[in-house]
This record gives C-alpha cells, sequence and structure tokens, in this order.
C-alpha cells in the first residue's frame, strides 16, 4: 500500500514528475545508444577481422587500406600488381591468401573479384545456390539478397566505380549463382566473384575509359604479354594474408614496403588505433550523459524536498492512523525510484528508437546495420542499478527528514 | 475507555503542563476546554502517543500506552485511537474513499472498502467517494476526518477543535454527530476546544487553567 500510495503521489505533480522522468529518459537513452553503438561496431570490425593477419596493398594511409579491403568503408588507397603480389602469397609462410579486386558495384553493393579462397576464410555458407567458378558468376551477400531482391538465375550490370550514379558496363551482365548465409559481418552486403570478371569486365572499356580496370591505374595493362605471364601487367586492389609464423606478421610490415612498391598493414593495430580515436568521442558523450543523470538527480531531490513542507502533514496523517516512521521513510524512497524506473525504462525504449533509425541511416551511407534489438545483460544492467542509486541517494535526505518528522509539533503548528 | 493519572509534561523548564486526571468510559463523551496556552493539545497528543509524558499514566482498555516501544505504539494508535484534527489534512493524490480507509491499508495492506462506504453512507457523503479530498467543501472535508476516525472502531476518539474552522450551524451538526457516533459506535470521545458552542452539548467538561 505504501507502493500505491507512492505511486499515486508520483503522478499527483505531473509537472515536477515530467521534468525528472524527461531528464533520465534523455541520459539513459544516450548511455544506451551509446553501448550498443560501441559494443556492436567493435564486435562488426573485430568479428570481419578473424584470420586476417595482414593486408597487402598500394602505399598510403594503412587505416585507408584496412577499412576498404576489410571493412569495405574507404576507398581502396590504389592499386598493385598481381604478379608482384603473387610473389608474396605463394612465400611458404603464408597460410592462405586471398585477392581482392573492386571496380564496380550494384546499386552500391560492392563487386568484389576474388577466388574461392574468400569463402572458406571467412567461413561464410551458402544458404542457396553454389559458390562462383566460371566468370561473371556471383555469389551475393544475405542481406543484398532481402534488401533488394536479388535471387539466383537473376542477372544485372556493374556499374563503374562504388556510387550507384557510375557508368554502367553494359557489355557483360552478371549472374547470380548463389546466396551467402547472413554472417552478421561486411560480407552480408558484398557481391562476390572471380577476379577475372572483374578484369574482363575493363579489359572491354578501355575504349572508353581512361580510367581503367581497378581505380586509379597508374600504367596501360599489357593483355598482349599474356603469354608470358598469364597475369602480366594485372592489378588487383589488395591481398588479405593469414601467415603461419607470428614473427612474419611483425617483419613482413617493415621488408614489404622496403622492397617493394606495397606495403603490409596489420588489421589488429589500425583497427585499434581507430576505437582509441572514437573511443575518445565517445567517453566524452558518456560523460555529457553522466552528467545529465546527475542533473535529474538533482531535480528529484529539489522536487521532493520543495514539497516537503507542504506534505510533513500528509506524513504526521499516516502516522496517526498507524504508519511506522520506516514507512514513511520508504514512501520517499519509492517515489523517487519510480521516478527513475519509469525514466529507465523510457531511456532503454527510445535508446532503442534512436539506434534504429541511426541503424538505418548508417545502412544507407556505411552498408553497416545495427542491431537496436540486442540487450547488453551485463551493462544496462549496471546502468539501472546507477539509475535507481541516483534515485535513492536524491531522496535519502528527504526521506529522513520524513523520517525524523515530529508529528506533535506538525500537528500543534498547523 | 480511557483513564490517566498524574500526567506531566513540560516542553521546557518555564513551560511544564502538571493535568487534572482524566477518565471517559465507553460511549461517553468528555469535553476540555481552555484557553490558548492551557496545553489541551498538548494533552491531545499525549493521549494519543504522539508526546510522550515525563511522568505519569495513560491507560487505554488498561494498556500504559507509553510502556510499548514505538513501532508497537504506532500498531496501536492505528487500531485503538481515532484522532480528528483541527484542520482536515488528507494524503491529496488519494481519493476520498482511499484517505478513509487508510489507517487499515497502511496497517495491514487491506482495504475494508465495505466498511468505509458504510460510514461515509452514515456521513451524508456516499456520492463524494471517488473525488478528491480538495474537491470537498470544508465542512464535508471535516466529515471526512471522521470518518477515518472511525474506521478501526477505535477504543477512543480524539478530537482536536473538530468544530473551530465551522460556522455555526456546521460546528452544531458536526459536534451532534460525534456525540451519537461515539455511542453508536461504543468509542470515548475526547473533545478539546475553546469553542463555547459546545460547553451546552456535554455533560462532563474539564477545564484547563
Amino acid at each position: 500500500m505504501i507502493g500505491k500510495i507512492a505511486w499515486k503521489n508520483t503522478w499527483f505533480k505531473p509537472l515536477n514528475t515530467f521534468l525528472s522522468i524527461i531528464l533520465l529518459t534523455a541520459s539513459v537513452s544516450i548511455i544506451s545508444i551509446l553501448m550498443l553503438l560501441q559494443k556492436q561496431f567493435e564486435e562488426k570490425f573485430s568479428s570481419s577481422m578473424d584470420n586476417i593477419d595482414l593486408v597487402l596493398g598500394a602505399k598510403g594511409s594503412p587505416l585507408q587500406l584496412i577499412l576498404s579491403s576489410v571493412y569495405q568503408i574507404d576507398a581502396p588507397p590504389g592499386n598493385i600488381s598481381y604478379p608482384e603480389a603473387e610473389l608474396w602469397m605463394n612465400n611458404p609462410m603464408v597460410e592462405s591468401a586471398v585477392p581482392l579486386a573492386y571496380g564496380d558495384n550494384y546499386l552500391g553493393y560492392k563487386i568484389v573479384g576474388t577466388n574461392d579462397n574468400y569463402l572458406s576464410h571467412f567461413d561464410l555458407k551458402m544458404s542457396e545456390g553454389v559458390p562462383f567458378s566460371k566468370d561473371f558468376e556471383v555469389v551475393i551477400g544475405a542481406n543484398i539478397a532481402s534488401n533488394i531482391g536479388l535471387k539466383i538465375g537473376d542477372t544485372f550490370f556493374g556499374t563503374h566505380g562504388d556510387s550507384e550514379e557510375g557508368e554502367v558496363h553494359d557489355h557483360h551482365a552478371y549472374k547470380v549463382v548463389g546466396v551467402l548465409a547472413p554472417s552478421g559481418k561486411v560480407t552480408d552486403q558484398l557481391i562476390l566473384s572471380t577476379i577475372e570478371s572483374v578484369w574482363h569486365m575493363h579489359d572491354h572499356d578501355h575504349g572508353h575509359h581512361e580510367e581503367t580496370a581497378v581505380h586509379h591505374h597508374s600504367e596501360e595493362p599489357h593483355h598482349h604479354e599474356e603469354a608470358v605471364h598469364p597475369h602480366e601487367g594485372k592489378e588487383i586492389t589488395a591481398v588479405l594474408l593469414k601467415l603461419r609464423n607470428n614473427m612474419a606478421k611483425m617483419t613482413w610490415q617493415r621488408i614489404v614496403p622496403q622492397n617493394t612498391e606495397m606495403q603490409a598493414a596489420s588489421p589488429v593495430l589500425e583497427i585499434n588505433r581507430l576505437f582509441s580515436l572514437f573511443g575518445v568521442g565517445i567517453s566524452a558523450l558518456k560523460y555529457l550523459a553522466y552528467g545529465i543523470m546527475l542533473i535529474s538527480g538533482i531535480s528529484i531531490f529539489v522536487a521532493l524536498y520543495n514539497t516537503l513542507k507542504e506534505r510533513k502533514y500528509e506524513f504526521a496523517l499516516l502516522r496517526i492512523g498507524g504508519a511506522s516512521k520506516f514507512q514513511l521513510l520508504w514512501l520517499v524512497l519509492l517515489e523517487s525510484i519510480f521516478l527513475c524506473v519509469i525514466g529507465f525504462i523510457f531511456g532503454i525504449i527510445f535508446g532503442r528508437i534512436g539506434l534504429y533509425f541511426l541503424s538505418v541511416s548508417a545502412q544507407e551511407e556505411f552498408k553497416m546495420a545495427f542491431d537496436p534489438f540486442e540487450f547488453l545483460w551485463k551493462e544496462e544492467g549496471m546502468l539501472f542499478v546507477a539509475t535507481v542509486a541516483v534515485g535513492i541517494v536524491a531522496a535519502v535526505i528527504p526521506a529522513l527528514k520524513a523520517y525524523s518528522l515530529n508529528i506533535s509539533k506538525t500537528l500543534a503548528n498547523a | 475507555m480511557i483513564k490517566t493519572q498524574n500526567v506531566a509534561f513540560s516542553y521546557s523548564v518555564q513551560q511544564n503542563f502538571q493535568f487534572p486526571d482524566i477518565q471517559c468510559p465507553d460511549g461517553q463523551t468528555l469535553l476540555i476546554t481552555g484557553n490558548s496556552g492551557t496545553g489541551k493539545t498538548t494533552l491531545l497528543h499525549l493521549l494519543g502517543g504522539l508526546l510522550k509524558p515525563d511522568s505519569g499514566e495513560i491507560l487505554i482498555n488498561d494498556q500504559n500506552i507509553h510502556q510499548l516501544n514505538t513501532s508497537k505504539q504506532d500498531a496501536f494508535r492505528g487500531s485503538q485511537i481515532g484522532m480528528i484534527l483541527q484542520k482536515s489534512f488528507f494524503i491529496e493524490a488519494l481519493s476520498v474513499l482511499d484517505n478513509v480507509v487508510l489507517g487499515a491499508w497502511v496497517a495491514n495492506g487491506i482495504k475494508p472498502k465495505q466498511k468505509a462506504l458504510e460510514i461515509l453512507d452514515n456521513l451524508g457523503l456516499k456520492s463524494h467517494t471517488h473525488k478528491l479530498p480538495n474537491q470537498l467543501s470544508i465542512g464535508q472535508q471535516q466529515r471526512v476526518s471522521i470518518a477515518r476516525a472511525l474506521m478501526n472502531n477505535p477504543s477512543v476518539i480524539l478530537a482536536d477543535e473538530p468544530t473551530s474552522s465551522l460556522d455555526d450551524e456546521n460546528a452544531l451538526i458536526v459536534a451532534r454527530l460525534l456525540k451519537q457516533l461515539a455511542e453508536e459506535y461504543q468509542s470515548s470521545l475526547i473533545i478539546v476546544t475553546h469553542d463555547q458552542r459546545l460547553k451546552s452539548l456535554f455533560n462532563h467538561q474539564i477545564s484547563l487553567i
């Protein structure tokens, strides 16, 4: 019954209640969005770099190379010569190597030329159909299948570059032969085909484009010399490497740029650097949100404290009716805790709604989706405890005042 | 049944009270009168266990209420004593009905609704049970306070200036009602007041000096 009285009291002063709840909702929703974003972001990044020790690519920013080759976010820093890369790919210290050739997209989804190592390297399963084997056969990521409704047997023309509005390669159509099972990784958003498909697609274009096969070509491909070396003059964008030897992971980062026109970048190193960069921003936002929570605590305190004077008769009345001192203490604490629990629930709900909209726009811009229905039981549990603690701390002084109220004096001076 | 013996109380060395012995059997009414500063309210708070006497005994149904510890005293007050105050106080967020059942509700979590409705009906408040207290007139509010005091069939009803904020007509109505209810519910009714209008209504009177 104390609970019910507290509940009714909470809604009897709707303006005070509203203010406190809004502040709490704001802080809880910001914090929960940040926690979810950080966790899911790091999860997506970390899971995609499983099995990749080093990435071979053109010299330039190593972070750009990692982002473009592992996460398909940035544009690649340039191209590398396939024969040169092959020397390193065939090195005995390499356990597996996945070449990547970019060039085109379909409706904004990247078409990646690679080989079947890609599927095994990322441990990808087919949900329908078979892996690509011939030129111009493609396997599409699960999200593409569901988002634009491509299915097995469909054909489409790629668009040059990485934006939807590029020139359409209408000489060769790609044909969908398989759909990947959802993995939660960037591969859900990719179209995979053979490297040769990408090369052929662009060989054909040479007449109209000075820009060739793969972005920012430095020299014209020499396809007449194919007899000498089958891949002579061919270029690719990057190679994902898994090495047998830990020492090589370190030394190659130094040896490769010293001896070639390429660099070898470590995803772990670069991504940690990236996390620590935006970790600062996330911490700053979190502090802001905790600040709002502190203010909401103060607002609860002020509201409770201000009404104490008019409510002391109410307390005296309860005592006359047989309520104990402890019940009064509990009444005031409960009113504050109610506010905090309501604020927390709204915060969690609004946080999810916010993340949903964020996810929609992130998916449009970065092809990266967040799951708003994930619950971080531990972190959000801690947040709940913290919210309730704010409520208790805010109510302690008013509650003790109610507890130690002198009823006789209160009534005598009424 | 309420009885006191040699009750004394002091707020400070200058301000101390020695109260005359009081006795009020069930169903009877005792009017305690006196001017301001003679300790009327203090006596009432002592009888209700809100203050602790320096010496002397207060017996309600032969239980010395100041021998009980604080929580037992709270429970005893809830079950045996009904208090009607000078001003009517309410939990403003609760309906008239909930305010009336408050005592039992707080004490053991049950709402004796049926009984509350009977009492409210008896006091002519049946149509107001679901209103908020501040939607009632002062006279009606005072009657709600009376209904609340009667809820637990108290042995003792203590009324502090129950009529002082009412006009002549309402004051007489409330006083007669209290007297009649004390008889009906077999409670000892003690009214402390400086209201001269009541003196003619009650036989048993004590005057504090």
